[in-house]
């Protein structure tokens, strides 16, 4: 998610007004410690590892030694975990409050599915071992196959892309195989994508060696149907819409939208970050989706890990299946088999290719199957019905304070711009810091692109009522002291964070981007 | 369900709060034929946590572990000794479940770390600087090249005869979309340095594993230099990072980019992912203007207090869209932090002596494969992971060697496909290895041997 204000780094305002503070001579401020760099803290002679003897060997380095100093520091045991544990009181986190990105959708990780993936027989199996000795690890592979298949009414998935844009390029590769199958792969040349579209979209198709054309939004927020009807032609590859849409609105014409690129001789590449939106509730396959990526991490759940890693599993209508990249996951009386090699290759398959080295993201497929056999079928209805709940609550609970988008209800995530703060002398960029100072992580902001100084509210199903209040009320605190004229409370803020507001401008001028001796 | 707060008194206030009847009134945007009624077809309902366990143990238990054989497989994926300080500190909360540090004031742990992981690559790879990480080796091997043909406004690229052989199927599926002219030298052991005869003028790049896939130490700085000369650069792979403890590192050989897998160093072997790619390159602004992925950047605060916060990311897909130098929208988080922690555990001196013990156990191995009737270890140069022959067809013997309880390589025709190299096993050792594992591998190997000949 894009969280610059549409993209142009700022630099803070300097006169400090508000805060000041209490200086300490440490530089510590009771429970914020104060903590250097490694590099400060750390020594090329300190260690935290010891070793047992090995064997004693004449060197086959090929008189490649490495001689000169590398320049690690290091440490021992007690002064890293002292290191990395104040440094992670510095961040932010579900586990500590409402974690309200729109479009990112921080749920609550379960921590079962922590202890899944370090089972033996997933965390400690090598990815080239025989088969024959990998069974289980495949029949999961296998089982999150069926779960997704019928989540989504698809037929076939591709596991190997390790996040969502990865998945974007899989699906995108796989409409490009079939048009090079079909011999059309030179005169459609043009991807269809609107304009609130992740900026992952435009990159990926032109990854993909496509040209992009961008669609607007009409007035309610949705794909504008006159201009897709002008646009569609004989040229068009395809279309990269997400449903639910960035502005948290269900895309309601997409049933003709689909057979509108059907008709043209396009596919329909389906985006698939808001799917916890409405899984159980209809199945992409009824929608007319051809591919369409599933971020795990999204989801189903597995944890965000301050920015990854994540998996982008691809799931594949009838007509695309058949080009779904190696490896690929089969099976028969014998057990289970991953298709590795092109020589290996059966009956109508035809891999565009390999995505990367071995099979995917092991760690995160254990972790969301864990997360959907928890829930079951129910349970994932109920979630999609509780994430949309929360989001309408919310929504229904500060519109009269704050400008929402558009109108009417939303999906799983509330969308407003900054009509409210209009005449106030408060940016979205201000309001989002002085939630900063209240406890909150601050929502997706001047994102999507087509909603002036937008922010993006997406609660996500594992929030109570009584969370959901207490944010609601601290929202309208901040939406009624910007109307009331307390600039000064957003334009310093924050000033209750472990840092004030950093310098963006600088950092980019005069990019420092490793440590340096003084 | 324990993962849901809400309860039905709180659905119906709520319904009623937003002024609607029913939760369907909610999703009356999707169209009728499509809605679904009841619950997902062919899938149980919600398990209890015990119950979910006791499955996932037993689909665990049904593969041959690592822990559980004498282990010796590599290939790009390395079984080291992992701290249990590492996986303690990343299952810290505000680590495991924090986004993406977009807010930087209060994501300076994530932050700070990914600024230290940043230092340490550019120090373990002797390159400048570094990026915040890729998905893994091969992707960042596949980003590299593009990287390479923008920066040299070129579009020749050569695979040497000893890179990973999935490096290279990435590099060429990644290069369909256009911009990028793949040539991948035929594979072969002591190759490498004939790539040079294939640089010409279109040439952007040559991608250069060392040690290579066959555990071939390659000297790089000779492909450096007629690189250079013809005005292409190089790219260097590496799979197993704790060589760099002990041999040179790409950066002292003249590479222009270095592109490798960080997954030995913290992080488990889980079945091929997730790990962490490294992408490292000279301190040159047209390169990191052209460079893919995320930076972490110093930077000070309002009062003037340093801090760290993403930076450059004018290149970045959620700025530039289309014209975006990678469409990555990520990196390998909480894999990096793994690093970050397991490498400032080890410092300069506990790399270096991991590295000298991984290749005294290698070096005291392949004295003992030598010494069986029908093996023959080819390899002149490596570190931990060296290249045998057998006699009959090594993925065979690595059947019988599993029935025995010995995971004893990797036949290099798995990943090369069947009829090639099928006499060659790939043979890696690390740390974890113990004398009677070495033992094990050795008379299995012997009674393999013996049942493929009979």
């Amino acid at each position: 998610m894009a969280m610059n204000p549409i993209g142009r780094p700022t630099s803070p305002n300097t006169d400090d007004g508000a805060g000041g503070g209490f200086e300490t001579f440490s530089g510590s401020q009771g429970l914020m410690q104060q903590e250097p760099l490694l590099n400060e803290v750390g020594a090329l002679d300190k260690c935290g590892v010891d070793f047992a003897s090995g064997p004693a060997a004449r060197s086959r380095l090929g008189g490649m030694e490495r001689t000169a100093q590398i320049g690690l520091p290091g440490l021992s045991e007690p002064e890293a975990l002292r290191h990395y544990v104040r440094l992670s009181q510095r961040n932010y986190a579900i586990d500590l409050g409402l974690y309200p990105l729109g479009s990112c959708t921080m749920k609550h990780n379960p921590r079962l599915n922590e202890k899944l993936a370090r089972l033996p027989g997933f965390g400690d199996l090598h990815p080239l071992q025989p088969q024959s000795t990998t069974q289980g690890a495949l029949a999961l592979m296998g089982e999150l196959s069926r779960w997704l298949c019928a989540i989504t009414g698809m037929d076939a998935v591709a596991l190997s892309p390790k996040a969502g844009a990865h998945g974007e390029w899989c699906g995108m590769m796989c409409i490009r195989a079939a048009l090079e199958d079909r011999g059309e792969l030179e005169t459609r040349r043009r991807v269809l994508v609107p304009e609130s579209a992740h900026g992952t979209n435009p990159a990926t198709a032109a990854d993909c060696g496509f040209t992009i054309d961008e669609l607007p939004a009409d007035a309610t927020g949705r794909v504008d149907m006159a201009v897709l009807r002008e646009k569609i032609g004989p040229d068009v590859a395809g279309i990269m819409l997400t449903n639910p849409n960035t502005c948290g609105l269900f895309e309601r014409d997409i049933r003709e939208i689909a057979d509108l690129i059907h008709e043209a001789g396009g596919y329909f590449y389906c985006d698939g970050a808001n799917l916890n939106a409405i899984m159980g509730k209809t199945r992409v396959r009824d929608l007319g989706v051809d591919a369409m990526h599933i971020n795990l991490h999204k989801t189903f759940s597995t944890p965000h890990g301050g920015g990854g890693p994540g998996a982008g599993p691809v799931v594949l209508s009838e007509r695309l299946s058949q080009y779904a990249p190696l490896p690929y996951l089969t099976s028969d009386e014998d057990g289970w088999k991953l298709i590795e090699n092109q020589e290996d290759v059966e009956g109508d398959a035809k891999p565009f290719g390999r995505m990367c080295a071995f099979h995917g993201q092991m760690g995160m497929f254990v972790r969301a199957l864990g997360y959907m056999m928890s829930h079951g079928a129910d349970g994932l209805r109920q979630v999609s019905e509780d994430a949309v709940l929360n989001a309408n609550y919310l929504l229904a609970r500060l519109q009269d304070e704050m400008s929402p988008a558009y109108e009417g209800v939303c999906m799983h995530e509330a969308l407003f711009d900054d009509v409210f703060l209009k005449g106030t002398g408060v940016t979205t960029l201000d309001f989002a810091k002085a939630m900063i100072d209240e406890g909150y992580h601050p929502m997706t902001m001047y994102f999507p692109l087509v909603v002036h100084g937008a922010m993006l509210i997406e609660p996500t199903e594992t929030e109570s009522i009584e969370s959901l209040d207490r944010f609601a009320d601290t929202l309208l605190s901040l939406a009624k002291a910007a109307k009331d004229g307390e600039v000064e409370r957003f334009s310093q803020a924050p000033v209750l964070a472990p840092l004030r507001r950093l310098d963006e401008t600088r950092a980019a001028r005069s990019p420092v981007l490793r440590w340096q001796s003084a | 369900m324990r993962y849901l707060p809400l309860n039905e008194e709180d659905r119906r206030a709520m319904l009623a709060r937003i002024g609607v009847s029913s939760i369907d009134d909610l999703f009356a945007d999707i169209p009728p034929p499509a809605r679904l009624d009841g619950d997902i077809e062919g899938l149980p309902n919600h398990a209890s946590e015990m119950q979910v366990e006791r499955d996932f143990a037993a689909l665990s238990g049904q593969s041959t572990n690592a822990g559980e054989a004498a282990f010796f497989c590599g290939g790009g994926a390395y079984r080291h000794h992992v701290p249990a300080s590492v996986d303690h500190l990343i299952q810290r909360s505000e680590f495991l479940t924090a986004y993406t540090p977009y807010q930087p004031e209060i994501a300076q742990g994530t932050l700070q770390t990914l600024f230290e992981f940043q230092s340490q690559v550019a120090h373990l790879t002797g390159m400048d600087i570094a990026n915040a990480s890729m998905y893994d080796g091969s992707t960042a091997c596949a980003e590299a090249v593009r990287m390479a043909a923008r920066i040299t406004k070129r579009k020749g690229c050569i695979l040497a005869p000893g890179l990973h052989p999935h490096y290279s199927q990435s590099v060429i599926t990644s290069s369909l979309g256009g911009g990028v002219q793949v040539q991948a030298m035929p594979a072969a052991m002591g190759a490498d340095a004939k790539i040079v005869d294939a640089l010409d003028e279109n040439t952007a790049c040559i991608v250069v594993q060392n040690p290579n896939f066959f555990g071939e130490l390659v000297d790089l700085t000779p492909l450096a230099e007629a690189a250079h000369k013809v005005g292409a650069l190089l790219i260097a792979v590496t799979n197993e990072v704790v060589s760099l403890g002990a041999i040179k590192s790409p950066g002292e050989m003249g590479a222009d980019i270095v592109a490798a897998e960080g997954q030995s160093i913290g992080n488990g072997l889980n079945f091929g992912g997730p790990y962490v790619g490294l992408l490292a390159c000279r301190d040159d602004r047209k390169f990191i203007r052209q460079a893919p992925g995320r930076f972490a950047g110093e930077t000070v605060d309002a009062q003037g207090k340093r801090g760290f916060v993403l930076t450059l990311s004018t290149r970045e897909q959620h700025i530039r869209r289309e014209k975006a130098t990678s469409n990555i929208c990520t990196n390998s988080g909480l894999c990096t932090l793994a690093f970050t922690i397991h490498l400032a555990l080890l410092g300069e001196l506990g790399l270096r002596e991991l590295a000298r013990l991984n290749h005294a156990r290698a070096c005291a191995l392949a004295d003992r494969l030598a010494a069986i009737p029908g093996v023959e270890v080819l390899n002149e140069s490596f570190f931990n992971e060296f290249t045998v022959r057998v006699r009959g067809k090594a993925a065979d013997i690595v059947e019988l060697m599993a029935q025995n309880g010995v995971l004893g390589g990797i036949p290099a025709s798995r990943l090369y496909g069947p009829g090639k190299f099928d006499d060659l096993l790939i043979v890696a050792t690390t740390e974890m290895n113990t004398d009677d594992d070495c033992a094990a591998f050795d008379a299995a190997l012997r009674s393999s041997l013996q049942g493929e000949a009979l």
